[in-house]
């Protein structure tokens, strides 16, 4: 018999801290796929946010920092420059990079940093307990907002592809979703993407997944999906915002 | 062989950093230091270092865990209210335990305060400033020979003691110009060469001997875990203080009157001891080097003439605090000093220490 699905020796053989039906797992396992696909698991280093995922080191099959709230892709610039020639990359939340951490990330898409960051956004503060984030929707509760966002009170939700993608060193932005099969397909392509923008040294490469948080959002697992494809998608808009241009293609 | 030039404090203390082996630098300008990036963006890619202009003091900071913790040397410096935006980070690298160079060309404060020399960062540096249970390494030389000395010689002690260590310098050491002897330089370590040194670092371990995975972290969920790392940091302190407390005593045995001060006022107060000594009163001084680990043990070299211990500083009261652990309770202890950016004259230092010792009579 030949088996059609195994396990990524870029995952470690643990039970994840993660609740049932929210989307990091099917996130680590994309990037530690195309790792162990690439030949690059011994090769990279990692840093891990503060949220529900700053225990991603315990994991994810590759060396790994945590990084104080936001700073991640400040500590990945560090990283960068003591090891020139690994991969490198941040993985965070929509509290760590769209709030606290809007200078770094910023800051280091602008300097065209050779790493690649993969951006959770579920639209909520998760391991906190549910408060409003930078990219919750309008309309959408929070423990913070219980009767809702509002515009008057909170401004309009942050879309950070949009905003990464002005900068001409952010070189590969795409947001993709993880809410069904084929999503999740093309998510895949976008971290193989991300991480051969790094690899050739182009600049910085950033890729948003639209995420779940079924406990926090107060709805199932099959439920949170289908609020990705209502709610999150006609407000984040699928698709590559900026690409390096084909080879030998005009500028 | 060490080489002797003139040259201004700033510019000898990053010198320093790179002849004793940091290859990397991250820095955001502020007076009184700026000196030190627009120097590291001129001669560190040069001799094949890195020089990154950082956001700001936080993304300073955490360049530094990061590149630390991946296993390079790494010089940084800033100025009193960006070194206290860099607290959160030292907390951090303290805890995870990755070593760093940390210079301080302090001002005065609070707040923005001013920018004129100051040394109201004591309690920041040596009772923490971030969160948590830790300490670092503190070096407060009193002129450019010796900040440069400390300044070589801190990569190999970070590295040693897995642990950021901080020197305290202030705008008046970083404005002047000295003569300076500039140690030889130490060659860079590369990246290739990092996973043997250091298989603490987060390399990649596909070249590690071993090929262990390594995780640089500070959350420990467990209380118990926590507890025992920290006490497990402390149990290093201890192991650390014989080779990091540094001290220099003066005149001690027949002191009436004994002066502790670190840095510019200490310089300063060794004129006021010649002065004093030329009106016939003997005045010594215990000057602490290493702010921590404090030199509480040089009091115990006081003589049996002294009749008052007088910590002299550029601050409202605050090494005093440490003169009084020192003390002990043995002698009377007062304070003379000046803040706001003030520097004051030997002259009136000696006034003031001829009037402690008047008022005691």
């Amino acid at each position: 018999m030949k088996p059609v699905f195994t396990y990524t020796k870029g995952m470690l053989p643990v039970s994840t801290s993660y609740c049932p039906g929210c989307t990091h797992g099917i996130a680590h396992r994309l990037i530690m796929e195309v790792l162990e696909e690439n030949g690059k698991l011994g090769d990279t280093v990692g840093v891990a946010p503060i949220g529900c995922s700053v225990l991603a080191h315990q994991f994810m099959n590759v060396d790994m920092c945590e990084a104080a709230h936001g700073r991640a892709p400040a500590v990945a610039t560090g990283i960068r420059r003591a090891q020139p020639h690994k991969v490198v990359f941040t993985y965070q939340g929509d509290g760590d990079l769209a709030s606290i951490g809007m200078s770094e990330i910023i800051a280091a898409a602008a300097r065209g940093e050779r790493f690649s960051t993969f951006f959770i956004n579920n639209g909520i503060y998760g391991m906190t307990g549910g408060q409003i984030a930078p990219t919750t929707l309008i309309g959408q509760r929070g423990t913070t907002a219980v009767e809702g966002r509002t515009k008057a009170q909170f401004g309009m939700p942050i879309k950070m592809c949009e905003l990464i993608a002005q900068l001409e060193c952010a070189v590969y932005v795409e947001r993709v979703a993880l809410n069904t099969p084929a999503n999740v397909r093309k998510a895949k392509k976008a971290v193989q993407k991300a991480f051969e923008v790094q690899e050739k040294g182009l600049g910085f490469s950033f890729v948003e997944f639209l995420s779940t948080c079924p406990t926090n959002w107060g709805l199932t697992p099959s439920d949170a999906l289908q609020w990705v494809s209502d709610k999150m998608i006609p407000y984040y808009p699928l698709g590559v915002y900026r690409a390096p241009q084909p080879e030998g293609g005009q500028a | 062989m060490a080489e002797k030039v003139l040259m201004k404090g700033n510019e000898a203390f990053a010198e320093a950093a790179m002849r004793g082996g940091c290859r990397f630098y991250f820095g955001y300008p502020i007076t009184p230091q700026s000196e030190i990036p627009e120097y590291m963006s001129r001669e560190l890619p040069k001799r094949g270092g890195v020089f990154v202009q950082a956001e700001s003091e936080l993304g300073a900071i955490n360049m530094t865990y990061g590149a630390g913790a991946a296993g390079g040397s790494v010089f940084i410096s800033s100025s009193s209210p960006g070194i206290a935006l860099m607290q959160e980070g030292m907390s951090f690298l303290c805890s995870a335990e990755v070593p760093a160079v940390i210079l301080n060309v302090s001002r005065c404060g609070p707040g923005i305060g001013g920018i004129q020399p100051g040394q109201a960062d004591y309690f920041q540096a040596t009772r923490g400033g971030g969160n948590g249970d830790y300490h670092m390494p503190v070096f407060a030389p009193c002129n450019m020979q010796e900040a440069v000395d400390i300044i070589y010689e801190a990569p190999a002690l970070a590295d040693k003691w897995r642990t950021p260590v901080m020197i305290l310098a202030d705008g008046m050491m970083g404005q002047m110009m000295e003569p300076v002897a500039l140690p030889d330089p130490k060659p860079f370590v590369e990246p290739e060469e990092i996973p043997a040194n250091k298989p603490w670092a987060i390399t990649g371990y596909a070249k590690k001997p071993g090929g262990a995975r390594a995780v640089v972290k500070s959350l420990r969920m467990q209380p118990e875990a926590l507890e025992e790392h920290v006490e497990r940091l402390f149990a290093r302190y201890d192991a650390a203080k014989a080779e990091l407390t540094r001290y220099e005593c003066i005149g001690l045995e027949d002191a009436e009157l004994v002066f502790v001060a670190y840095g510019t006022i200490a310089r300063l107060t060794l004129e006021v001891i010649e002065m004093l000594a030329e009106q016939g009163i003997k005045a010594g001084l215990i000057r602490p080097i290493s702010l921590w680990p404090f030199p509480y043990e040089a009091f115990d070299q006081i003589g049996k003439r002294t009749k008052v211990v007088v910590s002299a500083e550029l601050s409202m009261g605050q090494l005093i605090e440490d003169v009084y652990r020192g003390v002990n309770g043995r002698l009377p202890v007062e304070l003379i000093h000046r803040t706001g950016g003030i520097i004051p004259t030997s002259i009136e230092v000696a006034q003031k220490a001829k009037a402690i010792l008047e008022g005691l009579k």
